[in-house]
């Protein structure tokens, strides 16, 4: 079967809608068990809603096709929005990690720092048992 | 004057407990703290028994995060000196002496042992030596003063230096980029000559593909660092 050029195919167009709603509603559902938070969820709404307007609202998508010079096959405008979006996600994640990374060597030393400190106030409380203890420092956490 | 020697330590447990003795024989009166950095052999209890102070992390930070472990001890009990040695065996502390007069007279914040500055080689490979060279040489360029070793872990700081590395202090290689952030606070960093020996026992947490890598983070945290806004808000000089 020849495609007509620039024109989205229809079944193109269910089965990728078909796609975002399923998108959304996992979203939501995340959203509603409490197991995502609201905050990284914003970006995988805003992915599905996208992906589902582009979808779903064929006119557009060859409009748009055409404007960035996609000739012969439309839908490969929605691979390339999709696939900006994964990224955008991605580099999201990249930052979260970049934070936690830092926060948890902060906790890290605090931890470190806290445990010396309750050291020396039980050498202080019990300075008899400070022998034994330099023999053998509070066990170790693994 | 109240001084402390911080070692930063992961698996040194065959050299920690004689870096402690030779810093102990150079100066009974340093404090000394072992931080170490999540070792898996006998390095804490070594270096306990050695008679040094020990602040365990409760895993692997790397050196960067170890060595500002020790900065917010440091910080937070009020030396008015720091001194940092390799747990090692790399660097001699009887050559302490040979850092301490820049910062004692107050004409540097932070004085570092250069294996490059004066004369005698320092034995190494070709590659390692030519990473050195081009980390110093770019933030030579960038600082606007001739450094010749700025991966050198041998240095002597004053409180102001403490203080800031307490707040916020570099990763990987962290002297390298630390040098541009003094720069950049207008704190000022000497070098004197020393030499370093070969590490006594253990393991370099430096392996051949691991330095290409490391090589590449540092020249872009040190550009990335020029441009960047500092954590710290500036001095006004």
């Amino acid at each position: 079967m020849m495609l007509a050029a620039g024109q989205t195919p229809l079944k193109v167009s269910i089965a990728a809608s078909i796609a975002s709603i399923l998108l959304l509603l996992i979203v939501f559902e995340l959203i509603r068990s409490r197991r995502l938070r609201e905050r990284y969820a914003l970006l995988w709404l805003a992915t599905g809603v996208v992906l589902l307007v582009l979808s779903a609202w064929r006119g557009g998508l060859n409009a748009i096709a055409s404007w960035v010079g996609v000739e012969t096959y439309p839908p490969a405008v929605l691979f390339a929005v999709a696939l900006l979006f994964v990224l955008a996600v991605l580099l999201h994640y990249s930052l979260v990690l970049s934070k936690l990374g830092d926060q948890s060597v902060v906790l890290a030393q605090r931890v470190a720092l806290l445990e010396l400190e309750l050291r020396k106030r039980d050498r202080v409380e019990a300075p008899e048992s400070a022998a034994d203890e330099a023999a053998e420092p509070a066990a170790r956490p693994r | 004057m109240k001084g402390l020697a911080i070692v930063p330590a992961f698996n040194e447990a065959g050299s920690i407990g004689n870096v402690i003795d030779e810093i102990r024989a150079y100066d009974a009166t340093l404090d000394v703290l072992v931080v170490d950095d999540g070792s898996a052999d006998d390095t804490c209890e070594v270096a306990a028994r050695h008679g040094a102070e020990v602040v365990r992390l409760p895993f692997n930070l790397g050196i960067g995060g170890a060595v500002q472990t020790g900065f917010r001890y440091a910080a937070g009990l009020g030396y008015d000196l720091v001194v940092r040695v390799d747990g090692d065996g790399q660097h001699d502390p009887a050559q302490i002496s040979l850092l301490m007069p820049a910062v004692l007279s107050d004409e540097a914040d932070i004085c570092v042992g250069s294996r490059f500055a004066g004369p005698g080689g320092y034995r190494s490979s070709a590659t390692r030596r030519l990473g050195i060279r081009l980390l110093a040489g770019t933030v030579s360029l960038l600082t606007g003063q001739k450094l010749t070793d700025t991966t050198s872990g041998f240095q002597v700081l004053n409180r102001r230096a403490i203080e800031l590395f307490a707040d916020d202090y570099p990763h990987d290689y962290p002297e390298v980029e630390a040098a541009v952030m003094l720069h950049k606070h207008r704190l000022r960093l000497v070098e004197v000559p020393v030499t370093m020996r070969e590490r006594a026992t253990g393991v370099s947490s430096i392996t051949a593909i691991r330095s290409v890598y490391y090589m590449a983070k540092v020249l872009l945290a040190v550009l990335v660092g020029m441009l960047r806004r500092p954590a710290t808000p500036l001095e006004d000089a």
